[in-house]
């Protein structure tokens, strides 16, 4: 199992909105890179015909799904209160037009 | 004072919830500047809800069983119009516009809520160093950490600052910094307790927590915040056990596993405390054997690996439009990017880069599907071992205790959760009892059981409590 190389932590890092510092590149592919290579040693558990558990198992069948009802929920103007950029009613935003994502 | 003898002495005039809060206060001013156990501390509007506890006592009313007790809240536990900032600089100043169900939950039962606790930021991190606020200290020694992520509220409990805390345990969060601070620490089954106001960090394994002083708190408290919960769509359909009640059955004819794989390369007090414990057990009656249960080997890699994937989608939602920072940029994907980089510490962008590569086109089926299958292998081992064993016996963490900056490297810090992050894969509850101390830092035991096995964990932990010589002293380092 190869190490994380730079150009992967840049690629992820615009993944996940993160601008690292140079410094902070080369820092977080070596941490991340040592984690990785640790983290390599799961491969030797032979998982054939074993399915993935996205939640606990004991969950399945026993968490009760409720009616889709409508009901009251909180308060427009107690949730706009927090927003950085409160516009009309509405969570302001700047221009999303001509944005290279 | 336990916290059902406060609660008991409130309702019945006998104590005032004033004096409990003026008493929990003074604590914390002794305390607080060397320990900083707390991001919030709710001085007026505390002292004001506790003499409208002391009013309805006068006017005869029936009070809850939590009455006047003095109980601390995790910072990522949410507190209507009270800051909840999960000890991040993106959340700085964010007042929830509801409660949390299990805080609704506590101040049903008129308990009285002063302060919310500092935390690793985001709940990621095993020391309480990784909050912007700055780091909580050990109320045993300063010179040591208190454990994490809930590090905040075992310290305020450790310290006798109050008499009762939540925290959440992501793989171990509850329970470690419980066993540093030589108090009780308690996850319940994954669902048990609703997650509702909650901040999400890994959410196929958070869960809330108690952190109380005394087994019996911790189950009175769990029997309160549990249960059912709608606005939880994981909330198990199911109602809470009496905990308290089945708490002085004993251990007779149960059967304990210690787990070898977790013994190993333990300090050695740390394994003689294990094994010590594994003795109180057998001389009350248990039936106790050695177990092996090599896939644990990989519980590690396993639980990271899909805590970190989750995370990374989870903290997607800090993105400047909603709520929290915002740092202005001419477009809105420059705007998410300065706001998340300014917004976020070290740590949790560490954290966020591993789940994101995990996930990411051309690794997922090779890092997070896998960890996926490993999960399932690790719940598959484990339910043998429940067929013939009702709790297993292990350490909580390898360390005695831990000094500032000694889990510095991310590697080291992960693996420090080796013992505790199984529960969390399964779904099951663990409970971190005191059990020791070496050279006057207490050292706990973990205690494991199946799906929904509270109650057995609970009276054996009881056992263990009532069989300990070890009474916490919040002493050392006190400048």
């Amino acid at each position: 199992m190869p190490s994380l190389s730079r150009a992967e932590v840049e690629h992820v890092a615009r993944l996940a909105r993160l601008e690292l510092s140079d410094d902070e590149v080369a820092l977080y592919t070596r941490q991340l890179g040592k984690v990785l290579d640790h983290f390599a040693s799961m491969a030797s558990v032979d998982t054939t015909d074993i399915p993935p558990t996205a939640s606990p198992q004991h969950l399945a069948g026993t968490a009760a799904l409720r009616s889709d009802t409508v009901c009251p929920s909180l308060d427009r103007e107690k949730v706009l209160r927090h927003a950085p950029d409160p516009w009309d009613g509405h969570f302001g935003v700047p221009q999303v037009s001509d944005d290279t994502l | 004072m336990s916290a059902a003898e406060l609660a008991s002495a409130v309702r019945r005039g006998e104590l005032s919830a004033e004096s409990l809060f003026e008493r929990s206060l003074a604590a914390i001013e002794a305390r607080e500047s060397e320990l900083h156990a707390f991001n919030l501390v709710l001085n007026e509007s505390a002292r004001a809800r506790a003499a409208e506890i002391d009013a309805r006592v006068r006017r005869g009313e029936q009070l809850g069983p939590l009455a006047g007790v003095p109980i601390a809240i995790k910072d990522n536990i949410c507190t209507r119009d009270i800051e909840t900032n999960c000890s991040s600089r993106i959340l700085a100043g964010w007042r929830p516009p509801y409660d949390a169900t299990a805080v609704e939950r506590l101040l049903a039962a008129d308990a009285v809520i002063v302060g919310k606790t500092n935390m690793d930021e985001f709940g990621m991190g095993s020391t309480t160093e990784n909050s912007a606020l700055g780091a909580t200290r050990n109320p045993h020694d300063t010179a040591l950490v208190p454990g994490g992520s809930s590090g905040g509220s075992a310290a305020a409990v450790g310290a006798g600052c109050v008499t009762l805390a939540l925290g959440s345990d992501t793989g171990g969060s509850v329970r470690q910094p419980a066993a540093l601070c030589g108090v009780v620490g308690m996850k319940p089954t994954y669902g048990l307790v609703s997650r509702y106001g909650l901040v999400a960090y890994a959410s196929s394994l958070d869960q809330i927590g108690v952190i109380a002083s005394s087994v019996g708190d911790a189950a009175l408290a769990l029997g309160l915040i549990a249960g059912h919960d709608k606005r939880d769509s994981t909330s198990l359909a199911v109602a809470p056990a009496d905990y308290v009640a089945q708490l002085a059955s004993g251990v007779d004819g149960l059967r304990v596993g210690v787990v070898v794989e977790m013994l190993a390369g333990c300090d050695r007090a740390v394994a003689a405390t294990v094994r010590s414990a594994a003795v109180a057990l057998e001389s009350e009656g248990a039936d106790v054997r050695e177990v092996s249960l090599s896939i644990l080997d990989h519980a590690i890699p396993a639980y990271y690996l899909i805590a970190l994937a989750e995370a990374s989608s989870n903290l997607s939602r800090y993105d400047g439009v909603r709520y929290g920072l915002r740092v202005g940029a001419p477009t809105a994907s420059a705007m998410t990017s300065a706001t998340r980089t300014a917004g976020f510490g070290p740590e949790v962008k560490r954290r966020i880069m591993l789940g994101t590569y995990a996930l990411s086109a051309g690794y997922y089926d090779e890092w997070y599907g896998k960890a996926q299958r490993v999960r399932t292998a690790i719940a598959r081992h484990l339910s043998e071992v429940y067929a013939t064993l009702d709790i297993l016996l292990t350490p909580i963490i390898p360390n005695v205790s831990l000094e500032l900056g000694e889990l510095e490297d991310p590697l080291t810090a992960y693996l420090s959760d080796r013992c505790t992050v199984v529960a969390n894969l399964a779904g099951h509850p663990s409970i971190s009892v005191p059990f020791g101390a070496s050279e006057g830092h207490p050292i706990g035991v973990q205690l494991m059981s199946d799906a929904l096995g509270e109650p057995t964990l609970l009276r054996a932990a009881a056992a263990l409590q009532a069989q300990t010589a070890w009474r916490p002293s919040p002493v050392r380092g006190t400048h």
